[in-house]
């Protein structure tokens, strides 16, 4: 039997490449501001369903804290796969858009793409409507997407993000954390998620303090991912050899900006000297 | 039974062409036109709510003259176009010319099969996806599907030619903001009106703005640039 070429059926996945036309709608099916619906609507919707998957790569500790100019979100960058180290420089954290963040723990892969949607939703919104949705919009909208991850979830494949930002509306920074659900908590003080959570959040109960300043906060969250890393296996501190360091990023009225590394690898250095002098008793 | 009349296919496109033009007369005008940091934008609309000039993607602004509605309806197909292309494949893969070629058979086709063809004529801008290349294309696509490239400017509306004429004498090559602003205010207004900044919508598009590239200049930084 020859095999055959040029069969009339059509490449598999094929289909999930978009016409890229204009698209237009009658009144009743458009799907006005809304992202998700429009590439529902356009039938490029994602993943069917699949069996227990549970070696692929996951995200591990992520800390958000309000501090005196608005919130700070920080996470490690290792990605595991069962007892494999599968990334040593993933990014866990994100900007939303110019005044919030995202940091994420769960599956790599729909946590990724989870990230890119709802920056995409927020942009679409932005530009269709003309204004910003409110925080609370934002966040609530992540809650959706979250809830509609549900199936998926109950397969292992769970997103849990923390997000941050600051209402420009209330002139203040805030953080929302979130359960497989979808239910969504707004946190007053701080927020973690992932494997190393309970360490870290540990380490941010002990030293948490109201209007902390920008150092000090920096400080809190470098100790709480250098503790999640030191007690939690699929949690990755400072890499000295490689030189990669975990990501911190704040989001202040002046819009979100990420910690530069060299600050960040300052602040985990002086942590390294201080536990080593403590190992060593104090010399 | 009675026969319809016939008219001449030559007859029904010039009267919907008049109809388009007629529509089109009616609106105000803008200008876009590159300059040394990028692409400038300059409408005149009294309202500052329903706006002419918008953001479609990182480097592509939209903006339109005619009827609000109709104009309007092409931005949003144009926003969902770009942001469906960048998702599915790569932001980098947006780009104006597939945009405007979108819109000229999306008018074409409007203007030969449907009742009333789209009192409207926009303009996609677009500017270089190289950061240290400030050059940029503008798009001016006409209610029945003509497109027509620049590099320099391009103005759209109802007094087009005589603000064409007027503007040309001003425009140069690399003129920096302020100097482009004032040109096309000058060239807006005309020798016999001056216009406010509540008259005026500015935008533009400039890689000094971060990945999103669109920016309004309007309030106080606009006062700044009137032509005094």
């Amino acid at each position: 039997m020859s095999k055959r070429v040029g069969s009339s059926r059509s490449i598999a996945g094929a289909d999930t490449i978009i016409r890229v036309t204009l698209p237009r709608f009658t009144p009743e099916q458009d799907p006005g501001p809304n992202f998700v619906a429009l590439v529902d609507n356009m039938g490029i919707s994602d993943a069917g369903q699949g069996s227990l998957i549970d070696d692929l790569p996951h995200g591990t500790t992520c800390v958000a804290i309000r501090y005196n100019a608005g919130v700070m979100l920080a996470g490690d960058k290792r990605a595991t796969s069962g007892h494999q180290i599968s990334h040593r420089t993933m990014e866990k954290v994100f900007p939303a858009d110019q005044f919030s963040g995202i940091a994420i723990a769960g599956a790599a892969g729909p946590a990724l793409e989870m990230v890119r949607l709802f920056q995409l939703q927020i942009e679409h919104y932005e530009k269709v409507e003309g204004k910003s949705l409110s925080l609370d919009g934002k966040a609530n909208q992540l809650s959706q997407m979250i809830r509609q991850n549900l199936s998926q979830a109950m397969l292992g494949l769970a997103v849990l993000p923390i997000f941050a930002g600051f209402d420009l509306r209330l002139d203040t920074g805030r953080l929302f954390q979130f359960d497989v659900t979808g239910g969504r908590y707004e946190e007053a003080s701080f927020a973690a998620t992932g494997s190393g959570s309970i360490h870290a959040t540990t380490v941010i109960k002990m030293g948490y303090e109201d209007q902390l300043d920008e150092s000090a906060a920096i400080e809190l969250l470098a100790n709480a991912i250098f503790e999640a890393a030191d007690e939690d296996s699929a949690t990755g501190g400072p890499d000295l050899i490689r030189d990669v360091y975990p990501i911190i990023a704040k989001i202040t009225s002046d819009g979100y900006e990420a910690i530069s590394d060299e600050s960040i690898a300052s602040v985990f250095s002086a942590i390294i000297d201080d536990r080593r002098s403590k190992a060593s008793g104090g010399e | 039974m009675s026969m319809p009349f016939y008219v001449a296919p030559e007859q029904l496109m010039e009267d919907r062409a008049d109809y388009a033009r007629k529509g089109i007369a009616r609106g105000r005008s803008l200008i876009g036109l590159s300059y040394d940091e990028g692409i400038l934008i300059v409408a005149e609309n009294a309202s500052n709510t329903l706006r002419k000039v918008s953001e479609i993607y990182d480097r592509i602004a939209f903006a339109g003259v005619g009827k609000y509605n109709e104009f309007d309806q092409l931005r949003i197909a144009g926003v969902r176009h770009a942001d469906l292309k960048g998702y599915s494949f790569s932001r980098e893969d947006v780009d104006a010319r597939s945009l405007a070629n979108q819109y000229a058979q999306m008018l074409g086709q409007i203007f030969t099969h449907e009742m009333k063809p789209m009192e409207v004529e926009i303009l996609v801008a677009e500017i270089s996806q190289d950061s240290g290349n400030t050059s940029g294309q503008l798009f001016h696509i006409l209610y029945d599907g003509t497109v027509k490239d620049h590099s320099d400017f391009a103005v759209l509306g109802g007094d087009a030619e005589v603000i064409f004429d007027r503007f040309q004498e001003n425009y140069s090559e690399n003129l920096t903001l302020p100097e482009a602003i004032n040109a096309a205010i000058t060239a807006l207004s005309g020798p016999d009106r001056t216009l406010e900044p509540d008259d005026l919508e500015v935008a533009e598009l400039s890689h000094s703005n971060g990945r999103r590239s669109f920016r309004r200049i309007e309030g106080d930084e606009l006062l700044n640039f009137m032509p005094s």
